[in-house]
């Protein structure tokens, strides 16, 4: 609804610009091209363009963030119309070749860091939209800064090996035996939401196999644990209901729990933006791929070692989170979510737990949910044989199925990178 | 929840009739301490600072300063990690909200730790904060800090319930130019005139102050600043 508010504002004030415009002698724009450059913006939304392509208090597009990678730092590049240091001097079909085969206008390959591997599922269509957006953003001149790749990985053709080894070029299929919401979603899932690029293993080359498709993995240099989707035992919404999956996407909670950590990037930058619609078929798309149950995972700390640790667990968690999450885990959802039942918590890795104890966080702020609860850290007060304890607890009480952690785990993630 | 936040809202509409100051976009909902528990276990509940040393107490400072300090965290121009990390994906609106709760917080200062400071140092600090160094151009921190020390509406800070190791590691980032604020940054240029000692001296001084008798930070414009500020923008000067 608010959508189509914005929408009539929209055209009151382009009729009002229309009559100031016998005045002024105006760039000619047809309504059709106008409702493109509103598609486009839509879609590099849905894309998550701006969380890479803008630096921390830089100017919209004109790239030059860093991007850390196990094979050196990659930096951003300007997506502005800038006509020397942008892409001002690109054509659709240039930047088509961009998204679609991951290469530049000159035939260069680009590195994967680009999630070009995603984004080959997107429609000419569509990229021409995103093209047209860009267009009329404004330009800034800003160099394009050189990576600082560690050899051998500044030799950019052996992006040839790993386009052979991990690339499929080619645009979405739809699959006729399912449904055009469902159709829709796995569009927006596996194209310009590029949600693999987290939520699929990444193997030592940094590819991922098409046959490991959503199955989860540690996120490289972030030391973040993306969970698989696949999994009802991990992120997989097998059991969610479609309103549940929704609120996650779109608001960044639920009565089921809350995003944090990269994923809260996405939702505050892109996934709070997409209409209630493409919200519904992305959670449909994702619940319905959410099936599989992997074997329980096997304790690492030993058994008289768990129990000690389990039941100072329960002191810490009655002094410090019981006030919220409440004395059985039913927290007070969706601004305090539940820790019984909660997959997040009872997964194989720990991370995200132990992270969420130490470094706490804030959902993201987003339009449904503009003034967040948050969750206190405490990496100061609390010790890290506290910290492996109460992350044992909750791990294990309530009839979760997770296993203790140990203090050398928590004390790991001290040192983990908060960006 | 709605209701009332709306409530508050068309109160604080009502009272900027009546001529107070309050704006709508810094109206709070009445449960905003629920909302900023992520700020309590390192500095305390209301923001009246804890135990560690180098947590600061935000209680009471003027909105306008602690709203500036919320977004250069979160832009990560003040780098902090575990600060940039708990502010980057909140908006603007919602970090005047925090702003305006903690400078409306009237906590009593914390119990001023024992100084190990000599009295030779503490009467170098008292000669700084007071009257500053007319010789090195350096001029008194209560020239802008407020004659209390309480701050100045509404982007200077207050500068007692600090502890001495927090005030030293915070004049030593602007010395050193890790801490910056808005160009033309007034706090860098003095802050590079100090010597170590004198910030030693300085930090061991507001450290062992007592509470005065009025918290509140002073009104706006109660003392012309002796240099442009960015983040204290001033009627008929261009900064």
């Amino acid at each position: 609804m608010s959508a189509r508010f914005r929408f009539s504002t929209a055209l009151v004030v382009s009729s009002m610009l229309a009559i100031a415009a016998t005045l002024v002698p105006a760039v000619a724009q047809s309504p059709q091209s106008g409702d493109v450059v509103k598609k486009g913006e839509y879609l590099a939304r849905a894309g998550d363009c701006v969380a890479c392509h803008t630096a921390p208090e830089g100017k919209l597009f004109a790239g030059g963030r860093p991007m850390p990678t196990p094979f050196g730092r990659l930096y951003t590049s300007n997506i502005t119309p800038h006509v020397e240091t942008g892409i001002g001097n690109w054509s659709a079909d240039d930047f088509y070749k961009t998204m679609h085969s991951g290469r530049f206008p000159d035939g260069g390959l680009l590195y994967p860091a680009m999630p070009f591997g995603s984004y080959t599922k997107v429609t000419r269509d569509d990229s021409d939209a995103i093209f047209a957006y860009l267009k009329t953003i404004a330009p800034v001149r800003q160099t394009n800064r050189p990576h600082d790749l560690q050899f051998p990985y500044n030799n950019r053709s052996l992006i040839l090996g790993w386009r052979t080894l991990f690339f499929n070029e080619g645009e979405f299929k739809p699959d006729p035996k399912q449904s055009d919401e469902w159709n829709r979603g796995a569009y927006l899932v596996e194209g310009l939401g590029h949600c693999g690029m987290c939520h699929t293993p990444i193997n030592a080359l940094g590819g991922s196999r098409e046959s490991e498709a959503f199955q989860g993995g540690l996120i490289p240099m972030q030391d973040w644990y993306a969970p698989s989707l696949t999994s009802n035992k991990e992120a997989g919404l097998g059991d969610w209901s479609i309103e549940e999956i929704s609120d996650l996407l779109q608001k960044g909670i639920s009565t089921r729990g809350a995003v944090y950590g990269p994923m809260a990037e996405v939702v505050y930058n892109s996934l709070q933006y997409m209409t209630d619609e493409d919200t519904r078929a992305m959670a449909i798309y994702l619940k319905s791929i959410a099936q599989d149950e992997p074997s329980p995972p096997k304790p690492s700390v030993r058994t008289e070692e768990a129990s000690l640790l389990i039941s100072l667990g329960k002191t810490v968690y009655d002094k410090h989170c019981a006030s919220c999450h409440g004395a059985e885990g039913e927290g007070k959802p969706p601004h305090y979510p539940p820790l019984a039942g909660n997959q997040s918590i009872q997964m194989e890795s720990a991370v995200n737990g132990i992270r969420m104890v130490l470094n706490g966080g804030y959902p993201p702020a987003t339009a449904k949910n503009p003034m967040p609860h948050g969750m206190p850290p405490f990496a100061v007060t609390l010790s890290d044989d506290e910290v492996a304890a109460v992350a044992s607890y909750i791990r294990t009480a309530w009839g979760n199925r997770g296993t203790p952690v140990s203090a050398a785990e928590a004390n790991k993630l001290r040192s983990a990178p908060l960006q | 929840m709605t209701l009332v936040f709306v409530r508050g809202v068309f109160l604080a509409s009502c009272l900027s009739l009546l001529g107070a100051v309050a704006s709508a976009e810094e109206a709070y909902p009445p449960d905003m301490a629920d909302r900023v528990q992520a700020c309590t276990p390192c500095h305390g509940e209301q923001g009246k600072g804890t135990n560690d040393p180098y947590f600061p107490r935000l209680a009471g400072k003027p909105a306008g300063y602690l709203y500036n300090q919320l977004e250069a965290f979160k832009s990560g121009r003040r780098k902090y990690p575990p600060m940039n990390y708990l502010l980057a994906f909140l908006t603007d609106d919602y970090l005047r909200q925090f702003a305006a709760y903690f400078a409306d917080q009237r906590p009593a200062l914390p119990e001023k730790p024992p100084t190990d400071a000599s009295a030779a140092v503490l009467d170098q600090g008292h000669a700084l904060v007071t009257q500053g160094d007319l010789d090195r151009s350096i001029p008194a921190c209560v020239s802008c800090h407020g004659g209390s020390l309480t701050g100045q509406e509404p982007g200077i800070p207050g500068l007692l319930g600090l502890r001495a190791s927090y005030i030293s590691a915070q004049l030593g980032g602007w010395r050193y130019g890790t801490r910056t604020a808005t160009a033309p940054d007034c706090m860098q240029l003095v802050a590079g005139r100090l010597t170590e000692d004198d910030v030693r001296a300085v930090a061991a001084y507001l450290a062992n102050q007592a509470q005065p008798a009025d918290p509140a930070p002073s009104a706006t414009g109660s003392y012309s600043l002796p240099f442009a500020c960015g983040s204290q923008p001033e009627k008929g000067r261009t900064p």
